[in-house]
């Protein structure tokens, strides 16, 4: 268990205002929109036609590549238009656009799938299309894949879910905890791994209680209460707080032994296992100080996001910005006519009191960044440096390791966008030391050449 | 049809702030210096009251004339010039002449403050500094202690009957004179304007600290040193703690953030420093006082203390020590 040390972290107003609330499945929208990249990794092809007939949970797009996972159709309906345009990620990217029949006919290829071995399972891992759905949307299949196998002892579910206002990982605890276990197990089982937490913060007790009953009798499976302190569901943060382990810049988990999981991603993967249907659809919470009727629903991906809000009684208040995710790391976006993908776990509307920049002042050295952060960097000095392009400064910073968790930007007095401006300079120092690699990996082949062709020339 | 929202704000995350702002914690400190300026009102009468408005009035106006004549942005909204107002006017004797006061001002404002960059790039406390050249300029006027009815009977009687002035209780220790501590806690003492209650005066820190605006690393090292080293000397470490400027120093000056390490480690040791430069000064220097130098001292070793005590990164192997 933990050490009993805990990394640097900041309390933020919870604002969970739907907690408690069932998810909702949303009605039928007029289109889904889906679009073929909503993971990290190769965006998908698209696998069908203008014209075609899909049903509910039939293969759309996929791709060989190594990191990717399939897009699954949300609804039964015919394929209007492949088309190219912006998605929310503010890319250019191939959307299928289907019109729904209303009857919702399931698939024929949606049956359980059959999982005797370790590969069989990262087969059927890979076909329920789930990628990390706090947010991170790295395909899950690929995570269950690692290079080495027998250094992993620890499966983490990440249910922390420190981001204020979302509640659906609480909600589908509560509603569906022992399919959760189910899936805990089966990831134990299949991928050999010794022991498995699930970390939760202490502001969800129903939650803790709840899985702790349905955990009993699993003694390799441990409920760790974690502290209210963001971001408790950070990667980082949670492998240490519940192992104890430094999870390095640059690493991954699985060199320190873990691998970890959202807890909706587990649910829905072991609902396809149970069942063969794939992730189609993804629950969210809608909130934000505009939102007629906060709550939590169950969203066909696809369906655009202002129908999302109409569903949710539209807004009462001239609407300034609009946040997906939760309101620490998650992104404003420009419209709001984007269809739902996989990664979305919040649409937060905000009027201006929100929506609001504020003037960056001077920086006073009260410390507060310093304090707030969880990799123990010098927030006010990176920034300082970046404002004076000081490279030698944000090396000497180790400015690479930051998170970006926000935590510097959400508590400074001087309203300095700490964490913007770090990013920017990490960013920029990383494209840097990359030309510096690339150069000298050039030069020591071109030293090389040199220095065969004056091998060559000395032996004639 | 649903209703489209568009041409939204675009920002990068965090969407939300914790409410405090720079105003916020310089309000906060004008705050925690009510208690100890209600003594002082009370002990000193209407002088306390005016020597505040026109240092408060000289700061917030050489602020708003440096930023003006330097072509900067206005800081006034901030507050901070207040606050060094206020704490310069509890430096001061309340019989300096006002037009001395206003030089102490100019030298903190002007020439710590503003001349440096502003708010948060001066390398001392500008109203530490402010009272130090006006204790070297005007050695005599900066150490007239005027002595009112409502003062400790010991301080009277040692000055005299009809003494308007008088010995500090550090200036009396030096003659083996010892003022009650619990006249000296109240406030019923001579000194400068706003360090005479020291009960006030931990109010006032305790508030600091429960709002978050400073931690206490800085007045408890601060505080601790110096009583332990009185005990070692052989003197009533209650005594020290309400003498003079610690309190006011520990809570109010030593605290001031640029001129203090970020860290805690670095707190402990600048709050030690603190202790230790200051009971050395009581001791063997020729002022009765110290705190002001001592807390000099340290901010200009701050630097260093911020190297020494870099945190441990996380990040990377074995926390980022070369
Ligand atoms: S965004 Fe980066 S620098 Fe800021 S608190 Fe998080 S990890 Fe630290
Ligand atoms: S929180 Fe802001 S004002 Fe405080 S030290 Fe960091 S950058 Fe400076």
């Amino acid at each position: 268990m933990s050490s009993g040390k805990h990394l640097n972290g900041i309390h933020v107003n919870h604002s969970k205002n739907t907690a408690g609330q069932a998810i909702i499945p949303m009605t039928l929208p007029e289109k889904v929109y889906i679009p073929m990249s909503q993971h990290i990794g190769a965006p998908c092809q698209p696998i069908v036609a203008v014209g075609d007939h899909v049903k509910v949970g039939q293969k759309i797009g996929d791709n060989e590549a190594p990191v990717c996972a399939p897009i699954h159709s949300s609804v039964s309906g015919d394929v209007v238009a492949i088309s190219k345009a912006m998605s929310q990620m503010g890319r250019v990217d191939t959307i299928i656009e289907i019109v729904p029949d209303g009857k919702q006919e399931i698939a024929e290829t949606v049956v359980p799938p059959v999982v005797t071995d370790k590969a069989s399972f990262i087969k059927a891992v890979r076909e329920s299309g789930v990628v990390g759905l706090g947010g991170a949307t790295f395909p899950m299949s690929v995570k269950f894949n690692v290079r080495e196998p027998a250094k992993v002892d620890t499966f983490i579910v990440n249910a922390a879910e420190c981001e204020p206002f979302i509640t659906v990982d609480h909600q589908n605890m509560l509603t569906h905890g022992q399919e959760i276990v189910d899936g805990v197990r089966a990831v134990l089982k299949w991928l050999n791994v010794e022991r498995a937490f699930i970390g939760i913060e202490t502001n969800k007790p129903d939650a803790i209680a709840k899985m702790k009953e349905l955990t009993k009798d699993d003694s390799n499976i441990t409920i760790a209460e974690l502290r209210q302190v963001y971001p408790q569901g950070a990667e980082r943060v949670i492998i240490y707080e519940t192992t104890g382990r430094h999870l390095l810049a640059g690493k991954l988990p699985a060199d320190v032994g873990c691998i970890v999981s959202n807890v909706t991603s587990v649910l829905k993967m072991q609902q396809f296992l149970a069942t063969g249907m794939p992730l189609v659809s993804k629950s969210m919470t809608v909130d934000g100080n505009c939102v007629a009727n906060p709550q939590n629903v169950d969203v066909p991906i696809g369906t655009p996001l202002c129908d999302v809000i109409e569903f949710c009684g539209g807004t009462t208040k001239e609407v300034k910005k609009i946040v997906l995710g939760g309101p620490m790391m998650g992104r404003a976006i420009p419209k709001d006519e984007y269809g739902v993908i996989k990664g979305n776990s919040a649409i937060l509307c905000f009027d201006e009191t929100f929506a609001t920049q504020h003037e960056a002042s001077a920086c006073i050295s009260c410390g507060k960044c310093v304090r707030g952060c969880p990799m123990n960097l010098m927030p006010c000095k990176l920034a300082k440096a970046w404002e004076q392009q000081n490279i030698d400064m944000l090396r000497e910073y180790h400015v690479t390791t930051c998170m970006e968790c926000g935590c510097c930007g959400y508590s400074c007095p001087a309203r300095k966008q700490l964490n913007f401006e770090i990013k920017l300079a990490k960013q920029w120092v990383m494209t840097e030391d990359r030309k510096a690699a690339d150069k000298a990996k050039a030069e020591a082949e071109a030293a090389k050449a040199k220095a065969e062709a004056e091998k060559e020339g000395g032996n004639k | 049809m649903s209703t489209k929202h568009t041409n939204l704000i675009v920002s990068s995350s965090p969407h939300v702030c914790d409410p405090v702002d720079t105003k916020t914690i310089m309000r906060a400190v004008v705050i925690a210096l009510v208690p100890a300026f209600a003594v002082s009102c009370s002990v000193f009468g209407i002088t306390a009251l005016s020597m505040v408005a026109v240092c408060v009035a000289a700061c917030v106006l050489f602020e708003a004339a440096c930023r003006k004549l330097l072509n900067r942005p206005q800081t006034i909204g901030d507050w901070s010039a207040v606050v060094t107002g206020v704490i310069l006017a509890f430096n001061l004797p309340s019989t300096l002449p006002y037009w001395m006061a206003v030089i102490g001002c100019f030298a903190a404002l002007v020439l710590v403050k503003q001349l440096f960059g502003g708010l948060g790039q001066n390398f001392a406390n500008p109203a530490i500094v402010g009272r130090i050249v006006l204790f070297i300029a005007f050695a005599t006027p900066m150490t007239n202690w005027e002595i009112t009815p409502r003062m400790s009977s010991v301080i009277r009687e040692a000055a005299g009957a009809d003494a308007v002035t008088g010995a500090t209780p550090l200036g009396l220790l030096n003659k083996g004179i010892e003022v009650p501590v619990n006249d000296m806690a109240i406030g019923f003492i001579n000194g400068s304007l706003g360090e005479i209650s020291a009960v006030a005066l931990l109010l006032g820190g305790i508030y600091l600290i429960y709002r978050k605006v400073i931690t206490w690393e800085i007045p408890v090292a601060f505080l601790a040193t110096v009583a332990v080293l009185a005990v070692l000397m052989g003197q009533n470490p209650l005594f020290h703690l309400c003498a003079g400027g610690a309190m006011l120093g520990a809570f109010f000056m030593a605290t001031d953030y640029v001129t203090s390490p970020m860290t805690g480690k670095g707190k402990l040791i600048f709050g030690i420093g603190c202790g230790i430069m200051t009971m050395l000064i009581r001791q063997f220097g020729s002022y009765p006082e110290g705190v002001s130098f001592a807390i000099l001292l340290m901010n200009i070793l701050t630097p260093h203390i911020d190297n020494w005590t870099k945190t441990k990164l996380n990040g990377v192997q074995n926390g980022g020590a070369k």
